[in-house]
């Protein structure tokens, strides 16, 4: 086992965990893990689903005991009856996944379980607005303390959930997957409260998927494998590929698939599309927007959060209504056609979220792969439970679904195969057409790789294949054509074999400039696209 | 890298697996004890004629049951099929008394089976109004079955003005006669009601098992928004549910007037609540996506033998009601105790592949794919 990292005077130890091994039900989840984290360091940790990251996490922050091994807190010993008690003793959490209450306000959720109390029985409400103001202004985040959480928009509920953990002025703050919902502003916002954090001594672990952003904050680089630590090295020392290389004993290059399938007619046209915000109807989600993909091309759709590719996405799905324009599939016009119909033409979407969107949990793994074409499989009335079978089973190879079989429980299932599940059971449809939303969103390198070689496999196969990301890497490296998202345009066209990671992001600074330059751009690049 | 390590994940430990057939098949031990419970306190429990006694008490909920099992597989509830039931005792009571149309002057005296399946229709357009509250208007479940449940109520005393129909066997010169073979007619000695349950078990269990309904039904009560984004078409499945819940509702109402040969308005009360306990013992989520025909059959079974046991063993009315009530929350708290094991276990599966599964390098990927080193 590698050694933690060196601790100076200047940063001295104030969490340390001794050979930790936990079991769950005979099999091991971590072994023998030592782990140490620094005074006014960011310490990023690295590893894919699955590597044991969020067991350890979730040790450290008391909300599961280790079969073995112990922790030190500022040199003692510590044991965690529960994550309240780590938060008395000053190691606080934020999960990945938000832990608010959508029905009470900021203000409510910021203090849930911890209310100040005025006269031994009274919620001082005063006193809480005060530290929630504050918290806020801090964090440079515009929101009303009384405001719902119901109607902040995901990124904002991050911010609150951040808010949260840094209300408890705790002295170990872990951070699991912080930004995955926030802008660009927003992450360089938390990034200087980080800073402000461990100028004042307190230690960060920090947890993400975005290798890039995790290693700008970092100050030490710990990388977990299949539940054992793998790589300990100062933040200054490493690169991206250093830490794939360790986080799945490869080259990040191999990631990517080769592109350039050969490009047939227009499957998809998009004219004119119009499509109102479903949670501000008064807004455009989607304006006036032009888009054509034709077969054997990927298209990445790159933008912020909030720039409405989902919309875009979900609207030509047929989940969200055109407000104005038209969407041809293979000439054929589904402007108005209901989802069943879209799908039945030749256009699927794999959505964002597939544990909302994608999959049926109480249905097993078969049954979700056929769910959306369960009609090819009828002889007479009645499915075909042998035909069902041949071609789920056959989907399970075609899309490396890693699973018992097609018995096994969804939920037993990891987050990449869980998404493949979803891929599969969409191109079960046979799709002309192939949306996919986010498709890599928190899965591990090695299933991420598996779905851009399927998406190049169906392009390949003269599919066209049109999907969204917020990561410069994909949408740099597994498409064919890159379109820049901004308020609902497409305001720039991009080709990614000439276009640098700067390229892309300064084209998306130049989208977040004043309306009327990024008019003149949106004229442009639907020129370009006409 | 060990690629030996590359195996399926162990089962679950021995013990594990024998609680969890014990769980899994509870409905069916509860059964087995109340049997040999009653059958050692009266000689005549298990007398074929008091089964089959009981068996047709058993049928009137069953058939409940398996309409209420499709709606609660959607996530919904419906709290109406009692109403119905009265409703379609009564609307049967006014076709075989006599139809009066006074702006013809006429009397129309339908055939039996014409008034079948008037009967049947009623319930199932009062489902259908159900189905449409639900899925046009969103009103919740709960609350549309709740109005419906005074509607339905409401216009089957105003039909019958509050009386109840009596003589509903016919004359011989009207030719409608034989409405009395729903509920007292025996096929090969089984009496019709118990033909009746297991023929409508059999359709719905094809239904949902065999034909794309099913998988709809499933995965709406699962997932409404995968569902729907899976081209299932939910509204057109949950407004359906709520028919064959009504139509399921409506036979009932058929069998009993025709057992008693009259109709009352005041027939079926509370009816809903056994049938949905019925599906609930035998192991359905109200949160919809889980249930059986089997087990909404069982619960079924549990239900009727345990009261009519309890009344031939001469135990109290009032004891009867808080004995039937602690089953039901005893067997809910056993559903979610074989519900906590198995997530307890899939979990242990998902630490297994954890542990098992191997850094992706060596995933098996497509020959094409240039991603495997």
């Amino acid at each position: 086992m590698t050694a933690p990292a060196v601790a100076t005077d200047t940063h001295p130890v104030v969490m340390r965990a001794r050979d930790i091994t936990k079991v769950y039900g005979g099999t091991h989840a971590l072994r023998g893990v030592d782990f140490a984290i620094r005074a006014g360091c960011v310490t990023a940790l690295f590893g894919e689903n699955g590597a044991g990251k969020s067991t350890l996490m979730k040790i450290l922050a008391g909300v599961e005991t280790p079969t073995t091994g112990t922790l030190e807190l500022f040199g003692e010993a510590a044991v965690f009856a529960s994550p309240v008690e780590a938060v008395d003793r000053g190691v606080a959490i934020i999960h990945q996944e938000l832990n608010l209450c959508p029905n009470l306000s900021v203000t409510d959720n910021l203090f849930m379980g911890r209310e100040l109390i005025r006269g031994g029985l009274f919620v001082n409400e005063g006193a809480q607005k005060l530290i929630v103001a504050d918290v806020l202004a801090r964090l440079e985040e515009k929101i009303d303390p009384n405001a719902l959480v119901s109607e902040l928009r995901l990124g904002q509920q991050q911010v609150v959930e951040i808010a949260r953990a840094i209300s408890f002025e705790a002295r170990v703050l872990i951070m699991d997957e912080p930004t995955s919902a926030l802008s660009a502003a927003e992450v360089e916002v938390l990034f200087r409260v980080i800073r402000e954090l461990t100028a004042t001594g307190v230690a960060i672990v920090y947890i993400s998927h975005h290798l890039e952003e995790a290693l700008l904050i970092a100050d030490d680089v710990v990388v977990l494998r299949d539940g054992a630590l793998v790589a300990v090295a100062p933040a200054d020392e490493v690169d991206i590929a250093w830490v794939v290389a360790n986080m799945v004993g490869r080259n990040p290059d191999d990631l990517y698939p080769e592109m350039g399938a050969p490009v047939g007619e227009a499957l998809l046209e998009v004219r004119g599309l119009s499509v109102a915000d479903p949670a501000n109807p008064g807004r455009m989600a989607v304006a006036d927007l032009d888009l054509t993909v034709r077969a054997g091309e990927i298209v990445c759709l790159y933008g912020l959060m909030g720039a409405g590719r989902t919309e875009l996405l979900e609207t030509l799905a047929g989940r969200l209504p055109v407000q104005k324009g038209s969407v041809h599939v293979d000439g054929r016009d589904v402007t108005a056609a209901s989802i069943a119909d879209r799908i039945e033409l030749g256009m699927a979407l794999v959505p964002e979220d597939r544990q909302r969107d994608g999959l049926v949990q109480t249905m097993s793994v078969g049954d979700n792969l056929s769910l959306a074409s369960i009609r090819s499989f009828l002889s007479g009335p009645f499915v075909s439970g042998r035909r069902e079978q041949v071609a789920v089973k056959r989907t399970i190879v075609d899309v490396t679904v890693k699973t018992l079989g097609p018995g096994a429980a969804i939920g037993s299932l990891s987050g990449g195969n869980q998404q493949k599940v979803v891929i599969g059971k969409v191109l079960l449809t046979a799709p002309r057409v192939l949306l996919l939303d986010e498709p890599t969103r928190g899965i591990d390198v090695g299933a991420k790789a598996d779905i851009f070689t399927l998406m190049a496999e169906q392009a390949r196969s003269g599919r066209a294949v049109l999907f969204a990301t917020s990561e410069l890497g994909e949408a740099l490296n597994a498409a064919d054509r890159v379109l820049v998202m901004h308020r609902g345009r497409v305001v720039r066209e991009l080709d990614p074999r000439t276009t640098t990671k700067e390229d892309l992001m300064a084209a998306s600074d130049d989208a977040a400039s004043p309306p009327e330059t990024t008019n003149d751009v949106s004229d442009d690049a639907n020129g370009a696209l006409a | 890298m060990n690629r030996s390590a590359q195996q399926p994940a162990q089962r679950p430990a021995w013990s594990l697996r024998v609680g969890d057939v014990l769980l899994e098949l509870r409905a069916f031990i509860a059964l087995a004890v109340i049997i040999v419970i009653f059958a050692a306190l009266s000689d005549n429990y298990l007398n074929p004629s008091n089964l089959i006694t009981m068996s047709r008490h058993v049928a009137i909920n069953a058939i409940l049951a398996l309409g209420m099992l499709l709606v609660i597989l959607t996530g919904g509830i419906d709290l109406s099929v009692g109403s119905i039931v009265g409703l379609s005792g009564i609307v049967a009571g006014v076709l075989l008394q006599g139809w009066e149309i006074t702006s013809f002057n006429v009397i129309l005296f339908p055939q039996v089976w014409a008034v079948i399946v008037i009967s049947l229709v009623v319930g199932t357009v009062v489902g259908a109004f159900n189905g449409i509250l639900i899925t046009r208007f969103k009103v919740a479940p709960f609350i549309a079955t709740l109005g419906m449940l005074y509607v339905a109520r409401g216009t089957a005393l105003l039909i019958s003005n509050g009386a109840t129909f009596p003589r509903l066997g016919g004359s011989p010169e009207l030719g409608n006669t034989g409405f009395s073979f729903l509920g007292t007619g025996r096929i090969g000695g089984i009496p019709v009601s118990i033909w009746l349950m297991v023929l409508f078990a059999i359709v719905i269990w094809v239904l949902i098992r065999k034909m794309p309904f099913g998988r709809w039904l499933y995965a709406t009560g699962g997932n409404a928004r995968a569902a729907e984004l899976s081209g299932v078409p939910v509204k057109k499945v949950t407004t359906r549910v709520y028919m064959v819940s009504g139509l399921c509702a409506a036979m009932v109402g058929l069998i009993i007037a025709s057992e008693l040969t009259s109709a009352a308005p005041q027939t079926g009360e509370t009816f809903e609540l056994n049938a949905i306990a019925a599906v609930v013992i035998g192991g359905a989520s109200l949160a919809g996506g889980r249930g059986t025909v089997r087990g909404a059959l069982v619960g079924a079974f549990v239900i009727g033998f345990l009261s009519d046991g309890l009344v031939m063993v001469g135990v109290s009315t009032f004891w009867q009601i808080v004995i039937k009530g602690a089953v039901i929350v005893l067997a809910v708290m056993l559903d979610q105790g074989q519900q906590s094991l198995k997530r307890s276990q899939a979990a242990a599966v998902a630490a297994a592949s954890v542990r098992h599964s191997e850094p992706p390098a060596s995933t098996p990927a497509p020959p094409t794919a240039p991603v495997a080193v």
